[in-house]
């Protein structure tokens, strides 16, 4: 019993931006439906938060040891232990972070055409928002980018192309030596405070999303999502700071990789 | 041509059952065959439309506005009247009756007002059914506020948005059978000419706002539910765009205008600030619960509120209606805080109000109850005047509210022209010569709801299987190019002064010679007056833009083109009153003491004018008003 | 009232635009003369005046009630739907919030949803198709039971009427970035929703409305301007619970099952 066709109304000059459409399973309709994107986004949006918090912590092993991030590089693989074939649940892992990404982006963009589309004729007068902040007004922006550092990320330390020392298996010393290159350290700060502003917003903005709303604790709403963000941007920070300011130890290749590096071999 | 109520036999209490069974039907299978138009989506049009609809009536409806949601009834503040007895303190629905006419000054139609209060139960159970948000108590349960004019708490309402509230479940109900197809509306449209064919209403002529085309409408049966004629004073507080003009289009083609003089002053007012003010704002009665009103003793006291002691203050209501207080009805309120303003004691910079002091209540009840109970009135007061009421007390003066008089309708809410149906505000019929606090919410949808829906069938009945009068008859040509006419000379004149500017001008006029009290006198110089306005209007008024988009100085111009020639016919019907009652203070007739004074033995009629020309004197016609239960008394609140 | 007597002067830049079909632009009028006293529509009442009597056309705007409560009126004022004072609607903004020599900026209202029709005046019939797909309870008249027959408890009343307190205005929609209905919808929709009238129809309604709404409007990320602009300070805290019941109608409550009263 539903509609969107308008009642009779002979003088409605108004016209719809896009078409609804119906049928389907449930999920695609919900999909289809901007509300059902944004929920959607959400909830990619808080497995991104996860793996992103996850990733930090597991980076932290920088600071511990050497072998301690490459073990830790290997024990991921290995989950869990000899139930399954060796990096078969990393990659189960791999391909919801890889969906999580594609819904996230996709759900972004196709909300974008639709808002330029709401508002084709922009104000000719400068604007005075009053609650929208810089980080909302930038999630696009800051989105692309995050995009972006990931390509060059991956080209970096998982595929190597862009990393001329690159040795799979050896994150460790790809790492290192990816970030004391001035320009990378400089790309991965610029990548992770916009990923900050990100999640500044997003970290809040997910609650609304879903439906997470509750006198009790919708104060701690936007705590969570500052605290989130400084506790992501003070982490992921720290790696390219500290291989800069030469904290660690200073990378090795062509060595075995859960082998300390000895003097004659260093770089 | 003589006036006939229709009113039914039988005991009061029995009369509206009795018709409801006497009226004849339309079969259900047989109700898409009539067409009706409905002008107007204020409370009385939105329930009449939805109710209509629902029943199975081909509706189509009419409004100026953009949408239907925007009608003035929107604005109603302080609440709505039902007889439910909620608060067990001796309220009935024959209290209410009682209370209407008594408050109307015995200036009613007895049956009218019983069928009101009668219906007003249902209309609570109904909003309430609708999602209404009224107020509630902790234990869940509707909460009452009292009003003035009574002495049971019979007020329902939600927040100080009661209007809006009941607006947008009419509204809602309304768009409900829009998205079931069974309503054409029409927004952004005006109806301004009735079309009536061998006495019928037939139809109308409306203007595309938008596009300016002209265009006829035609129906088996015409709805006018187009509001109060309050903004001929220019300043009231009614909403901008509320006008006259479709009654009064209406009433040049043969209806009957009831009683025009009877207009209400509401005492809660924010007074006037300058020459620029546009309209004025009402706050809500309903803050005469807890606030006193007073001025100081001393004439043109120059001291500030706080400085003034108790003793040197005159609670000027108290003191003369020791009963009633601060909550004696409008007519009464507004005289006597007329009387303080004229002698001297006015406050505020142009000496142009009386003092609310919500001070004692803030003493007795706390700030938080205060608050809770009136917190956006006040919210509204500073943003208005800049000031603070929980700590300076609130100044106010009378204004132009409501009218009571309107269109002539039979107790079917028919007028003298078969098949013109008029409801709400834009009639005449319940009130009497004053209306009661938050009963006109309960009118317009009364009128709506549970007494159109029943009546119109009676009418409807035996025109089956007749055509509406096609759109292409002369009676229709006519009266488009009639239409068309005016507003081509309109957009020609060309003049030097701006249509505001006039109204303005005849404003002032009506406010000073017909307004809160009338004399002989003043009622004659405005009968002189006010032609000479109108003649200055047709020659100088300037109305700029094209016919062809959307253009406000043309609509205006229009609206007020019709405010000065009904003017006339309310200042009229003021001189010829010659009695005080309600709303109609003549100062030749009153008591020693300065109250109003009836005339039962010559004045209790309804004066239904017949229109004869622009500038002819109207022909009377009278109902007489008979009182079979609630026996004319001398109206005292002391 | 405050000061009566101090006059500003003013420079207005407003937008002109004859209709719909032609292109706008901006006009700057000088305004002198301006009472702190008036309201910001008093103030256009006056440039309008003057305007008509120099031959000009008047600036065209809707308004109605002038007491915050119909919706009618609207525009951006420097860059702010309905200008700079929480929770006004334009009609009782007052030029108190002004100073002498301020420069005033006013456009109309900017949505694909709201075409402009003429000046500061925007088409906002949108909104009335969002009614019309699903908010109400579709009860008919007669044969409601007795008002106190549901108790509801206040807090709930409460909270429904905050939500039904909107207006209907649209500057929800004009201050957005998104060109977003959201709020609007949120408190139409949850105004009924929250009621023990409206659960009937909850399910069917939150999710006619929503897709009706996405038909002709953005969708929100969330920047909460729609609040800061509202004149009836209506909360975003609706619109979170809209996405809850709109997901809550596509997958748990699809076949009417679990509906029952709160
Ligand atoms: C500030 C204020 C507060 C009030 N508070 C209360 C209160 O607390 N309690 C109470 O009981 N009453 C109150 N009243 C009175 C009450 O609001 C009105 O009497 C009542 O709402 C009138 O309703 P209506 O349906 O008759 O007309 P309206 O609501 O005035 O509707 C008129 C409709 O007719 C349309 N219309 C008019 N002319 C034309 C035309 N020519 N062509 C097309 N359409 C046309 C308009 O567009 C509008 O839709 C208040 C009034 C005011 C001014
Ligand atoms: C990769 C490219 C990315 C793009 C293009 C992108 C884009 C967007 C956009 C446009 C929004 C909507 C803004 C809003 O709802 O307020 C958004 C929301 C969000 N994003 Fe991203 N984002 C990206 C990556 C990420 C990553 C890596 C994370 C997590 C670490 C993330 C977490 C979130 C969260 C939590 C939200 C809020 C969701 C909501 O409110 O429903 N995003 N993103
Ligand atoms: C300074 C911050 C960061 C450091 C030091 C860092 C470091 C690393 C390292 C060393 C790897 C390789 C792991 C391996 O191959 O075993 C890696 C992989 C990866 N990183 Fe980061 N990273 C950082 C920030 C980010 C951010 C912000 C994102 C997401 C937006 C991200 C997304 C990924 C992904 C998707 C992989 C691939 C994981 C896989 O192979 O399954 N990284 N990162
Ligand atoms: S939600 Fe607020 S801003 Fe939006 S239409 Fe309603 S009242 Fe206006
Ligand atoms: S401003 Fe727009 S983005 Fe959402 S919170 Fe309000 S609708
Ligand atoms: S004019 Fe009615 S809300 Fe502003």
């Amino acid at each position: 019993m539903t509609t969107t066709a308008p009642g009779t109304t002979p003088k409605r000059g108004v016209q719809p931006i896009r078409k609804v459409r119906r049928g389907g399973p449930a999920i695609v309709q919900f999909y289809r439906s901007a509300v059902g994107k944004k929920w959607v986004m959400a909830l990619t949006g808080l497995a991104l938060m996860g793996f992103v918090l996850f990733h930090m912590v597991g980076n932290l092993k920088l600071f511990i040891s050497k072998s301690e991030l490459n073990l830790y590089g290997e024990a991921l693989r290995d989950i869990p232990g000899h139930l399954l074939p060796r990096t078969v649940l990393l990659w189960g892992l791999r391909i919801g972070l890889i969906l999580a990404f594609v819904f996230h982006i996709h759900a972004a963009y196709s909300l974008t055409l639709l808002n330029r589309k709401a508002r084709p004729d922009r104000y000719r007068s400068p604007r005075d928002y009053v609650a929208a902040d810089f980080a909302s007004r930038t999630m696009r922006w800051t989105g692309i980018i995050v995009l972006l550092f990931l390509i060059y990320h991956l080209l970096d330390l998982t595929w190597g192309a862009a990393n001329p020392e690159f040795v799979r298996g050896d994150p460790y010393n790809n790492l290192v030596y990816s970030l004391d290159r001035t320009p990378v350290a400089i790309v991965y700060i610029v990548a992770n405070i916009a990923l900050a502003f990100h999640l500044y917003h997003g970290g809040w903005s997910l609650f609304q999303s879903l439906g997470w709303n509750n006198p009790h604790y919708n104060k701690g709403r936007r705590l969570f999502a500052q605290g989130f963000a400084a506790l992501i941007l003070l982490g992921n920070l720290t790696f390219p700071l500290a291989v800069q300011f030469g904290l660690v130890e200073p990378a090795c290749p062509h060595t075995d990789p859960v082998e300390q590096c000895d003097e004659e071999s260093g770089l | 041509m003589t006036l006939v109520s229709r009113v039914p036999e039988g005991a009061i209490a029995d009369k509206w059952d009795n018709h409801k069974f006497g009226v004849k039907l339309v079969n259900p299978a047989n109700k898409r065959r009539f067409d009706i138009i409905i002008v107007g989506t204020g409370l009385a049009g939105a329930s009449a439309a939805a109710s209509l609809a629902e029943l199975g009536y081909n509706v189509k409806v009419i409004t100026f506005h953009d949408s239907p949601r925007r009608a003035h009834s929107i604005a109603a503040q302080g609440g709505i009247n039902a007889a439910k007895n909620y608060k067990n303190d001796g309220d009935s629905v024959y209290r209410l009756f009682y209370d209407t006419i008594k408050g109307g000054d015995y200036r009613a139609r007895e049956a009218n007002v019983y069928r009101l209060a009668q219906v007003s139960v249902d209309i609570i159970d109904q909003c309430v059914a609708q999602g209404v948000p009224f107020a509630r108590e902790y234990g869940g349960l509707l909460d009452n506020r009292s009003f003035g004019g009574a002495q049971v708490s019979r007020t329902f309402y939600a927040r100080g948005q009661t209007g809006q509230q009941l607006l947008l479940g009419a509204y809602q109900a309304l768009m409900r059978q829009v998205h079931l197809g069974s309503v054409t509306l029409y927004p952004r449209t005006e109806m301004l000419d009735l079309v009536v064919k061998d006495g019928h209403a037939a139809g109308i002529v409306c203007r595309d706002l938008d596009t300016g085309d002209v265009f006829s409408m035609s129906g088996h049966a015409v709805v006018l539910a187009t509001g109060g004629y309050g903004n001929v004073f220019y300043l009231s507080t009614n909403a901008k765009n509320s006008n006259v003009t479709a009654a009064w289009r209406a009433s040049k083609r043969g209806a009957f205008m009831a009683n025009p003089c009877y207009t209400q002053i509401h005492p809660t007012c924010i007074p006037a600030s300058d020459d620029f003010q546009s309209k004025l704002t009402l706050m809500s009665e309903s803050l005469r619960n807890d606030g006193r009103i007073w001025v100081p003793k001393q004439m043109d006291d120059p001291r500030s509120p706080d400085q003034i002691p108790v003793d040197e203050r005159d609670y000027f209501l108290e003191r003369r209606y020791p009963a009633f207080g601060n909550l004696v009805p409008r007519d009464v309120a507004s005289r006597a805080a007329k009387r303080e303003v004229d002698s001297g004691r006015g406050v505020g910079p142009l000496k142009n109000g009386v003092y609310l002091d919500f001070g004692h209540a803030i003493e007795r009840l706390g700030v938080e109850v205060v608050e809770e109970r009136y917190s956006n009135l006040f919210e509204m007061y500073e943003r208005i005047t800049g000031e603070d009421p929980y700590t300076v007390p609130m100044r106010i003066y009378p204004a132009v509210h409501y009218t009571m008089g309107g269109l002539w309708v039979d107790y079917n809410l028919m007028s003298n022209l078969p098949g013109l149906f008029v409801l709400g505000e834009a009639n005449f019929s319940d009130h009497g010569a004053n209306r009661l606090g938050a009963s006109a919410l309960m009118q317009g949808l009364a009128d709506g709801y549970f007494v159109l829906p029943y009546t119109i069938g009676d009418y409807l009945a035996p025109l089956l299987g007749q055509q509406p009068l096609a759109t292409d008859d002369p009676a229709f040509r006519d009266a488009e190019q009639h239409v068309d006419e005016q507003v081509r000379r309109l957009l020609s004149i060309n003049g030097k002064r701006t249509v505001d500017d006039i109204h303005r001008q005849l404003g002032k006029v009506l406010w000073d010679n017909c307004g809160m009290s009338r004399t002989e006198q003043s009622l004659t110089k405005a009968l002189s007056e006010i032609p000479a306005i109108r003649e200055e209007f047709w020659e100088n008024v300037r109305v700029l833009g094209e016919n062809e988009t959307r253009n406000q100085s043309l609509e205006k111009a229009g609206r007020v083109a019709d405010f000065l020639e009904f003017a006339e016919l309310m200042v009229y019907d003021a001189l010829d009153r010659k009695e005080s009652c309600g709303g109609h203070f003549r100062e030749e007739y009153r008591t020693e003491d300065g109250e109003a004074l009836r005339d039962d033995a010559n004045f209790a009629y309804v004066a239904a004018w017949e229109f004869n020309g622009v500038g002819e004197d109207p022909t009377l016609h009278k109902e007489p008003l008979v009182f079979e239960y609630a026996h004319p008394s001398t109206r005292s609140y002391k | 009232m405050s000061g009566a007597n101090e006059s500003m002067r003013i420079t207005l830049k407003a937008w002109r635009q004859a209709s719909a079909e032609v292109r706008g632009e901006f006009e700057t009028y000088d305004v002198p003369g301006v009472s702190p006293d008036m309201s910001f529509l008093e103030m256009l009442d006056i440039v309008n005046e003057r305007l008509i009597l120099d031959g000009k056309e008047p600036i065209a705007f809707d308004h109605d009630c002038r007491e915050g409560i119909c919706g009618s009126c609207g525009m951006m004022i420097n860059g702010q739907a309905h200008g700079p004072e929480r929770g006004t609607a334009t009609c009782q903004l007052h030029m108190r919030k002004f100073s002498d020599g301020d420069h005033i900026t006013i456009e109309p209202w900017r949505a694909a949803a709201f075409p402009v029709v003429k000046d500061m005046i925007v088409d906002r019939s949108a909104f009335d198709v969002i009614i019309e797909a699903g908010g109400y309870i579709g009860v008919g008249t007669g044969g409601a039971p007795d008002g106190n027959e549901i108790p509801i408890p206040k807090p709930v009343a409460d909270a429904a009427m905050d939500a039904a307190a909107c207006i209907g205005c649209g500057a929800c929609v004009a201050a957005c970035p998104n060109g977003a209905a959201q709020l609007f919808t949120s408190a139409k929709i949850q105004h009924l929703n929250l009621l023990p009238q409206g659960q009937a129809e909850r399910w069917d309604r939150t999710v006619n409305m929503v897709d009706t709404m996405e038909t002709y409007f953005g969708s929100c990320t969330n920047h909460r301007e729609c609040e800061a602009a509202c004149p009836k300070s209506i909360s975003i805290d609706f619109i979170a619970l809209m996405n809850k019941d709109y997901v809550k109608a596509q997958f748990k409550q699809r076949r009417l099952i679990g509906q029952s009263l709160p």
